[in-house]
């Protein structure tokens, strides 16, 4: 193997003033598109495509690279300073990130996540640099068994989630997963809660949506109705050097999440939505003090912020030996490549063998990229930081309008905007009734997975088993089977044990019987609908029955365990927790159906006149009734506000939502 | 040059949000200065498709009149159908907007989906491009294959396919033919991921497409690990199937099946599958504009398409990049959507017949 001079030569490569110029750039672009929630490295790279076409490969890699690397860095910001989950890399820093940005300890929290992330891409780097050359006959060791598995792992990280009635927990997840199967089953076809009269249900609900409505809305028309700033007292408390020191402080915690990261990101078919999972439950479960987690804690920032940059240089390992993209981004990585230089350059098991400088190359331009955007980004953050002490009723139309525009864009469809405000309202309520949020997520995340694996494990197994008894146990239960088993049942039994500690809703009081049980009762009705929709597909579409009638099934079960003891406990009992009986939201200056009412507003407005249209006439209304600007201000920021979306929108080649009023006229872009 | 493009489409969205851009009045003679060209693909940012689109669509900016800027916009929903069915309702006949098509958006169409709601007959085809398909076995079965299948019908197949009403169709009714007992395992959702359950073992037959073969299934066959069973051919002008000039060393479909026993190269299966095959790979990728184009607009595009294919490093750049397959362009691309899109009643049936007696897939 002729590894070490072909590393020197990747560094020959990249220690030119111009790739380092090109990276740079790279890594502006991806900050700024990063930002963007729900918009990712797809949009960006995208944006690049067609300059790829015969570019010098370095100079393209160092680009495109540039851009990719920077996106699970620079979506902390949107995570930690109002709660939105800006792609999956980013669902677990939720958590706490938040809460601390609410404490007035974001500037604390960005710097722990930017030294977490620059930390666990360097040890990536250096990881699959040992590893990216052994590494084909260990990816060809994960098949079905190993990914389901995997899978199963990080749905168990329900357990450490699951808060204070575990029961809930698990019929969360399971709503999670119901949710996530809606749509036409991947295997059979058959249509599972939806008709091909709405084809938008057809394709399923996607990702961005379901993050941004099951935590995004909830807490902005929250924030949006205690008509504070999202940090309380509105003072700054720890800045940003104390972050660094609290990762410091955590460094092994850090190199054990950024192994994780390496490890999953490697597995193809898995990418990146249970890395942060895992590593979060990991976290909590290395914590001797759990009472913080989901109040600010700031091992709860550093655990996934370290997995997932890290997850990014192992998601290159499928990536680059089998030309099989372990992320959208990674697929249209693959497609430029081919376009750089003379088309020489083709991604895929012949790239170790002819190009194992460029290889290294990409490995280590990822892990300069790194740190190019992380300390533009701790650089940024005090100042962004400060976001957090103006009023939030500011704030909240912007972000009305960045959600709109970041589900609108995952569809292109006006349903998409619907969708958000359905799924908002299940996040609403999850959250009112002190129902695992992360839970729902998880298993919304890992629905496709968990059916796809299970499915063709199964039959993949009934067909070695119909060979032989030994041929089918050898299958089932390989060596690394049997680890991630063991794995999973010490992790469960150990998560059931902390989970009560752990409240990811913060502290929530409990009050009267109706209102919870009102709530469980929808649960139930929409389970029980769900189960007979999945009971009446034809036998012959197993595949596409047999998960959502089990885990529907099970999830059902628990709410009829739920309802008894609603109805056996008494009133104020644990299980009756409601947000509205007291504490913030039963506090707030401003009701619920009026604030929501403004996105509703939004949402209508959008599909008359089109969205910009309605922005307009949405930005003013709000800023002159709600905020009670004067017309200066109110035209000032309205402005602002428009200007930043056609900018950003221009730029990306995006499109806006279209209304009736497009429909009858062709009108120019933005009005389009 | 990245810097400058990437500035002025900023500036050009700040012009626009300023609310100073005027729309653009369509011109008499064709000139598409200034003017962006959305060529929209049904499919995801990381499909073949979205390969096809983004290699075509800046030699296309340098040969139309004007150099516009082409961007490749994406609209995936329900394998295309909904691209194709928004398509449909397109009038902006300007030149500004192109659509492409794959077997996927094909298929659908043939086989009477009922959520189909376009019409290939209304579109202007500007340029067509296909592809071709290799199946191959691992090393073990591999030895029984004597350029028959008769050897193979006792062995238990394991296939990891994308659904049986996609382009996995050919090879599902071709290994049907054959006498082959192949089990699919539905929901891939690459040909990628097949070749990788393919690699780990547990498929035990595979198939990809030219490129795919080319990048990733060669090695496998060099190392001893995958042995080629056939191609599913190629078209020559008289409509026959001949070898693939790609691999004009691996035997054709056709030919196998001729030498297995029961297979036959005539009736309603034989039928059924040339129909399909042709729908699904000599035409695969098809580039539309919008119906009720003036024949002025069709003509620039066709005239811009010849251009590129005649550039004369073409062969060099596309068969890097889309494979060595033939270019079809105005008139050619027309008879190619033709055939691509014509099935005889009497092979829809068949097929349709097969797949729910086989899959219990119905389409109504």
């Amino acid at each position: 193997m002729t590894a070490l001079p072909a590393l020197g030569e990747a560094w020959g490569l990249i220690l030119q003033p111009i790739v380092l110029g090109y990276l740079a750039l790279g890594v502006v672009m991806g900050l700024a598109v990063g930002v963007f929630p729900g918009l990712g490295g797809i949009a960006g790279l995208s944006l690049l495509l067609p300059f790829m076409f015969g570019m010098t490969p370095v100079l393209g890699l160092a680009l495109m690279i540039g851009m990719v690397a920077v996106v699970p860095t620079s979506d902390t910001f949107a995570s930690v300073l109002m709660g939105i989950p800006g792609s999956s890399a980013s669902q677990a820093t939720v958590l706490d990130g938040f809460p601390m940005a609410k404490r007035g300890q974001a500037a604390r929290a960005f710097s722990a996540a930017f030294a977490s992330s620059l930390f666990g891409g360097l040890v990536g780097a250096s990881f699959l640099t040992v590893f990216i050359v052994v590494a084909r006959p260990i990816v060809l060791a994960f098949g079905l068994p190993e990914m389901l598995m995997v899978t199963v792992l990080g749905l168990s990280m329900v357990a450490v989630l699951a808060g204070r009635i575990p029961l809930k927990g698990i019929a969360a997840a399971g709503l999670g997963i119901m949710i996530g199967t809606i749509g036409e089953g991947d295997a059979g076809g058959s249509l599972r809660m939806a008709t091909y009269d709405i084809p938008y249900l057809t394709d399923g609900l996607k990702l961005v949506i379901v993050g941004l409505g099951i935590f995004a809305v909830p807490e902005i028309v929250s924030l949006l109705r205690q008509d504070s700033s999202i940090a309380k007292g509105a003072s700054l408390g720890a800045g940003w050097a104390q972050g660094v020191k609290d990762w410091f402080a955590n460094i092994w915690l850090s190199v054990r999440c950024s192994i994780i990261g390496v490890i999953v990101g490697v597995i193809p078919g898995l990418g990146g939505s249970v890395v942060d999972w895992i590593a979060y439950g990991h976290t909590v479960q290395t914590t001797r003090d759990k009472s913080n987690f989901g109040k600010g804690e700031v091992r709860g920032v550093i655990g996934p912020e370290s997995s997932n940059n890290a997850k990014e240089g192992g998601g290159l390992v499928p990536t680059l030996l089998f030309g099989i993209p372990g992320s959208g981004s990674m697929a249209i990585f693959i497609g430029a490549v081919a376009l750089l230089g003379s088309g020489d350059i083709e991604v895929g098991p012949g790239m170790l063998k002819s190009n194992l400088d460029l290889t290294y190359a990409i490995v280590w331009l990822l892990a300069l990229a790194n740190v190019i955007g992380t300390v533009l980004c701790i650089a940024a953050s005090g100042g962004i930081a400060k976001l957090t002490t103006i009023r939030f009723t500011y704030l909240a139309p912007f972000l009305f309008m960045l959600i709109s525009f970041a589900a609108f864009q995952s569809g292109q469809n006006f349903e998409d905007l619907l969708a958000l405000f359905a799924i908002g309202l299940i996040g609403i309520f999850l959250r009112r009734f002190d129902w695992s949020r992360p839970a729902f997520l998880i298993g919304f995340v890992l629905s496709n997975p968990v059916e796809k694996f299970t499915n063709q494990a199964f039959q993949i197994a009934s067909f070695r088993f119909r060979h032989g008894m030994s041929d089918g146990l050898h299958y089932v239960f390989s060596p690394i089977v049997i680890v991630l088993l063991i794995v999973t049942v010490v992790s469960v039994v150990l998560g059931i044990r902390q989970a009560r500690l752990i409240m990811s809703e913060g502290e929530v009081q409990s009050g009267a019987k109706r209102a919870p049980l009102v709530f469980l009762l929808v649960i139930a009705a929409y389970l029980l609908t769900a189960v007979i929709n999945a009971s009446m597909i034809p036998d012959y579409a197993m595949t596409d029955k047999v998960i959502p009638l089990a885990v529907g099934s099970v999830s059902l079960l628990c709410c009829l365990v739920l309802l008894a003891q609603m109805i056996r406990r008494p009133e104020g009992d644990v299980i009756f927790a409601d947000k509205e009986i007291a504490g913030e939201d039963a506090d707030a200056p401003y009701g619920l159906w009026g604030t929501l009412a403004w996105f509703a507003a939004l949402i209508a407005a959008t599909w008359v006149v089109g969205f910009i249209l309605a922005l307009v006439g949405f930005l003013v209304a709000f800023f002159r009734i709600r905020a009670g600007a004067g017309w200066a201000k109110t035209l000032i920021l309205t402005a602002a506000g428009i200007g930043f979306m056609c900018l950003m929108a221009g730029a990306l080649n995006r499109d806006f939502p279209p209304g009736l009023l497009q429909h009858a006229y062709d009108l120019p872009w933005p009005l389009k | 040059m990245t810097i400058s493009r990437f500035t002025r489409r900023a500036v050009m969205g700040m012009v626009a949000a300023a609310g100073l851009a005027a729309p653009i009045a369509a011109q008499a003679d064709v000139d598409l200065s200034g003017k962006t060209v959305e060529w929209v693909i049904p499919f995801s940012e990381t499909g073949g498709s979205a390969k096809w689109a983004n290699f075509f669509a800046p030699l296309l900016s340098q040969e139309l009149p004007g150099n516009p800027t082409v961007v490749v916009k994406f609209m995936p929903g329900a394998g295309s159908t909904k691209g194709a069915n928004w398509f449909q309702q397109q009038k902006n006949g300007d030149g500004t907007l192109l659509f492409g098509t794959s077997g996927s958006t094909q298929f659908p169409y043939l086989l009477g989906d009922p959520r189909v709601r376009y019409e290939y007959k209304d579109w202007n085809p500007v340029m067509a491009s296909g592809t071709g398909g290799v199946a191959y076995l691992n090393a073990e079965d591999g030895k029984k294959f004597d350029g028959s299948a008769n050897n193979l019908k006792d062995t238990d197949f394991i296939y990891g396919s994308q659904g049986a009403t996609r382009l996995d169709l050919v090879p599902l009714l071709a290994w049907k033919m054959l006498g082959m007992k192949v089990e699919p395992v539905f929901g891939i959702k690459g040909r990628g991921d097949g070749r990788l359950m393919f690699e780990r073992g547990e498929a035990n037959i595979d198939y990809q497409t030219s490129s795919g073969y080319v990048k990733g299934s060669a090695d496998l066959v060099a190392e001893g690990k995958a042995v080629p069973m056939m191609t599913w051919g190629s078209l020559d002008e008289n409509g026959n199937i001949v070898r693939d000039p790609t691999f004009p060393d691996i035997p054709t479909f056709k030919e196998v099946c001729e030498a297995t026993d029961g297979c036959e190269t005539s009736g309603e299966a034989w039928d059924a599958w040339k129909a399909f095959f042709i729908a699904g790979f000599p035409a695969q990728k098809i580039a539309f504009l919008p119906a009720g184009t003036p024949q002025e607009v069709i003509d620039t595009y066709v005239k811009a398409f010849d251009a590129v294919r005649n550039r004369d490093d073409f062969p060099t750049i596309s068969s890097k990049r889309v494979g060595k397959y033939k270019v079809y362009v105005g008139d050619e691309a027309k008879a190619a959507v033709k055939t691509a899109t014509t099935v005889p009643d009497s092979a829809k049936a068949y097929v349709k017949t097969w797949l729910k007696e086989a899959y219990g897939v119905e389409l109504k």
